[in-house]
């Protein structure tokens, strides 16, 4: 709904959301110029839980940094250090068995569906609704308490080693995770008669916060942002890695460049991941899990490398350039939501205050994976 | 005017739909913990702060090599050992023992690098969450201390 | 004289006990109710089911100091907590329990609640516009444009209902409900086969008029922190919080009274004020589950259902029963 403002010079106001709104999930500060409750300007401001996790990675072993991995986005982790182990893999040299990148893939879907069930609840609760969240929040604790039984926590994950995994799952995980797609697919047709399906909802999304391809291609907007404007661009199909060649899943794509398209690509985007998740178990093969042939101390050769994976929120690039000591001479985290972010400032010119924050939900920000 | 009326009537029906799905939730049974008064099992293998293992005599395993400390990202544990010298088959010989073994849990991670990296061993992962407190003191454990309280 | 004056004395002080105590355990009641829609148990620590919990918040609430933020306008940041609370009880004054439990009745009843009703919109404005945060004063001015626009479908429709009945004094509407559920207003009659719309109608503006979910953009705690009392705290939002419920009971009483037959049974046997609480309540609770199933609408969108749903609708109700009227 943005109507054509005609302005007096003088007539607007500075309202600062953040660095503590509700609605900006973290410490996001957005300082936004109104005319009313109409937004002429608006200014995303960064820096509040800046860790230097880039400094860090030059500093540290790449064994060392692994755990820094899981602190950028602390909802999606593992697809994080799934990035930095393939890399580190594929510079070294190190042969990784088969069974432990199909746990990886395995693992790595379910953090996306606990990802996507977390931003789907707290989305909802931006809009006012909050009974959603509860029931997101339920189902989320069955892919915790899999995950916690498996890795030995649950948020930030510490899990993949260069060559293979910490440890093996067992029959336990396998039988809990077979027992939970049925139960989630069913959870999924509830949130879209309760949800997606409700009027209030569907009049608060459609149209609102349009994004052209054009635009994302500008800011490098990637993930759901971009295929909910129309780009078929997925890392995992686009440039496979890992074992994901293997699966038969598919990209959701909407052409409407609105709020409720991206809310679709991602309720969509959790049905393929059950779908990844299935056909994992189905295939998993034995064997080790761990390579048998590694360095003891991984010293990368001297080049440049990197390596993108598609995590919960969008393409996640990290590159090191290595001059062949133990530590990275310098470390580069590419993160998707810092592309994506981006997008808000020119997006939400002219529109309301209350589309304005409906439509940074939708960008699905996670701020300390922005500032990192 | 016809997509008015139908919107309208779309409209109330989906609210109606989930009207009817949240009274049907209404009387489902509860499935949270109620916290202080129930407790879950930790799942074996729950990585909360690390603690050494005794061998049968209750001497801490640990030979004191180093390699955990080595090989903690962030630098929270410092180990301290005194040469000493026992008597092996009627010989003398030096030993290294482990005098002190100090973790600062406020920068451990738990990633789990040192007990991966113990050859030996000698460390494991406890199953204590209930950790909270006001005073950062409480949280630099001396683990030499805490498994003779544990032998006791 | 003197009587009179005591019974009224007796009267409000009754009232002002009856708001206070359906506002701290409606707050129970609705914490129950939406924590057990999301499958948790809500508050059940202190006392049997939690019920000691309102009184302890209240002891909280008093005992907290109240602070008045720099630059705000002190007379008005005061008033404003007052205002939202002291119409809420004065309409209890004269809203019919039963045949006999009723303070004063008065003929034009419905105007006076109506007329208090509209003060509430002037608390939330004081309150936005005098604690001196730009969060409050948007959010005052929406609750006010709101309150404007559900008020006109709001009278209209109950003008509906003063039409068939021929008088604004709520016991005249009641009794002329009587004598079984088939006689209540909410079931069409010759004279106004619409009425289970108007009754629908008048549901939603009370929702709205109340500032309840989904229609509640004057606190919209996701996007303006937490609206018109975002400056408040001790017993200046606890009388914020007991104004909306008393709002809530007035809202659920009105209707009850408009369409439900008030303390009629509805097969005719033992009326009295039980069948009055029990329809409220369940209203009231109807309420609660709305509130914990929906988003939120957008101020256009609330403003569109006002007037190009609701207002059309209410007034083709009105001039059909108009008509009817005239021809039967």
């Amino acid at each position: 709904m943005s109507a054509p403002i005609q302005l007096q010079p003088g007539e607007t106001f500075i309202l600062n959301v953040g660095p503590q709104h509700p609605a900006t999930h973290g410490v996001l500060r957005v300082k936004m110029e109104m005319d009313g409750e109409y937004i002429v300007k608006a200014e995303t401001v960064l820096g509040y839980v800046h860790r230097m996790h880039e400094k860090m990675g030059e500093n540290r072993t790449y064994a060392q940094y692994l755990p820094n991995l899981s602190r950028l986005d602390y909802l999606g982790a593992l697809g994080y250090t799934h990035g930095h182990v393939l890399l580190i893999e594929r510079a070294a040299g190190i042969e990784v068995p088969e069974r432990a990148e199909y746990i990886r893939a395995i693992t790595v879907e379910l953090n996306r569906l606990a990802s996507h069930l977390f931003w789907f609840g707290c989305y909802v609760m931006d809009l006012g609704g909050f009974s959603p969240l509860m029931y997101a929040l339920e189902d989320r604790e069955y892919i915790l308490d899999m995950l916690e039984a498996v890795t030995g926590a649950r948020l930030t994950y510490c899990y993949y080693r260069f060559g293979g995994l910490y440890n093996d799952v067992d029959d336990d995980f396998i039988e809990a995770a077979n027992r939970f797609i049925p139960r989630m697919r069913k959870s999924l047709k509830k949130y879209a008669a309760l949800v997606t399906g409700n009027i209030i909802f569907q009049k608060r999304l459609e149209g609102i916060g349009h994004i052209s391809a054009e635009m994302c291609r500008k800011y490098g907007a990637t993930g759901a942002v971009a295929r909910g404007s129309g780009i078929d661009f997925d890392v995992r199909k686009n440039e496979p890695y890992s074992v994901y060649p293997e699966f038969d899943f598919d990209i959701p794509v909407y052409h409407e460049c609105d709020s409720m398209a991206r809310f679709k690509v991602r309720m969509d985007e959790m049905e393929q991941s059950l779908r990844i998740i299935e056909q994992g178990l189905a295939k998993l093969p034995g064997g080790p899990i761990m390579a048998e042939k590694k360095p003891k101390n991984i010293k990368l050769p001297v080049g440049d490398f990197y390596q993108a994976v598609e995590t919960a929120r969008g393409s996640f690039g990290i590159r090191i350039v290595s001059d062949g000591d133990k530590n990275a001479y310098r470390l580069k985290l590419r993160s998707p939501t810092y592309s994506n972010m981006h997008l808000f400032d020119e997006a939400c010119e002219g529109m309301m205050i209350m589309d304005a924050l409906a439509f940074m939900g939708s960008l699905d920000l996670v701020i300390p994976e922005i500032d990192r | 005017m016809g997509g008015y009326f139908s919107d309208i009537f779309n409209g109330s029906k989906s609210l109606l739909i989930g009207m009817g799905i949240t009274f049907r939730e209404f009387f489902k049974p509860i499935v949270t913990v109620q916290y202080p008064y129930q407790t879950i099992k930790m799942s074996a293998r729950f990585r909360g702060h690390i603690e050494l293992i005794a061998d049968e005599e209750g001497k801490p395993k640990c030979v004191s090599c180093g390699m955990c400390e080595r090989a903690c990202p962030s630098g929270c544990i410092t180990l301290g050992s005194v040469s000493v010298e026992i008597e092996v088959d009627g010989k003398m010989k030096k030993k290294k023992v482990l005098s002190k073994y100090d973790l600062d849990f406020t920068k451990c991670s738990l990633c789990g690098q040192c007990v991966e990296n113990c050859n030996f061993g000698a460390i494991e992962f406890s199953k204590e969450y209930n950790l909270a407190s006001s005073n950062k003191e409480d949280f630099h454990f001396n683990l030499l201390k805490r498994l003779e309280e544990r032998n006791v | 004289m003197s009587l009179t004056v005591l019974n009224v004395i007796v009267a409000v002080v009754i009232a002002i006990g009856f708001a206070a105590l359906n506002a701290a355990y409606l707050v129970w009641a609705e914490r129950r109710g939406a924590a057990r829609i999301q499958r948790r148990p809500g508050p059940n620590i202190n006392g049997p089911f939690g019920l000691l919990q309102p009184p302890l918040d209240g002891i909280k609430l008093m005992t907290k100091q109240i602070m008045i933020p720099g630059g705000a306008d002190k007379i008005l940041f005061m008033v404003a907590p007052v205002l939202a609370m002291a119409p809420a009880i004065l309409s209890f004054v004269t809203i019919p329990f039963s045949e006999t439990i009723v303070a004063h009745n008065m003929d034009i009843g419905l105007l006076m609640i109506f007329a208090f009703a509209s003060m509430g919109a002037l608390a939330v404005l004081f309150a936005g516009w005098g604690s001196r945060n730009k969060y409050s004063v948007m959010a005052s001015v929406r609750a006010v444009s709101q309150n404007v626009s559900y008020e006109i479908p709001m009278l209209i429709t109950a003008i509906t209902v003063v039409m068939i009945t021929g008088s604004m004094d709520l016991k005249v509407i009641t009794n002329a409900q009587a004598g079984g559920f088939w006689h209540w207003n909410i079931f069409p009659s010759l004279h106004s086969p619409l009425m289970p719309l108007s009754f629908i109608l008048f549901f939603i503006c009370s929702l709205a008029e109340t500032n309840r979910a989904p229609f509640d953009l004057g606190e919209a705690e996701s996007e303006l922190v937490a609206g018109f009392h975002t400056e408040y705290g001790s017993m200046g939002f606890g009388l914020f919080f007991m104004g909306e419920y008393a709002n809530i009971v007035i809202g659920a009483s009105l209707t009850t009274i408009l369409f439900l037959g008030g303390w009629d049974c509805p097969f005719g046997l033992f009326p009295g004020v039980w069948w009055f609480l029990l329809k409220i309540y369940l209203l009231i609770a109807t309420f609660i589950w709305i509130r914990w199933t929906f988003p939120r609408t957008t101020i256009y969108g609330l403003l569109n259902l006002s007037w190009k749903i609701l207002i059309p609708l209410s007034l083709f109700n009105l001039l059909l029963t108009a008509g009817l009227l005239k021809v039967f």
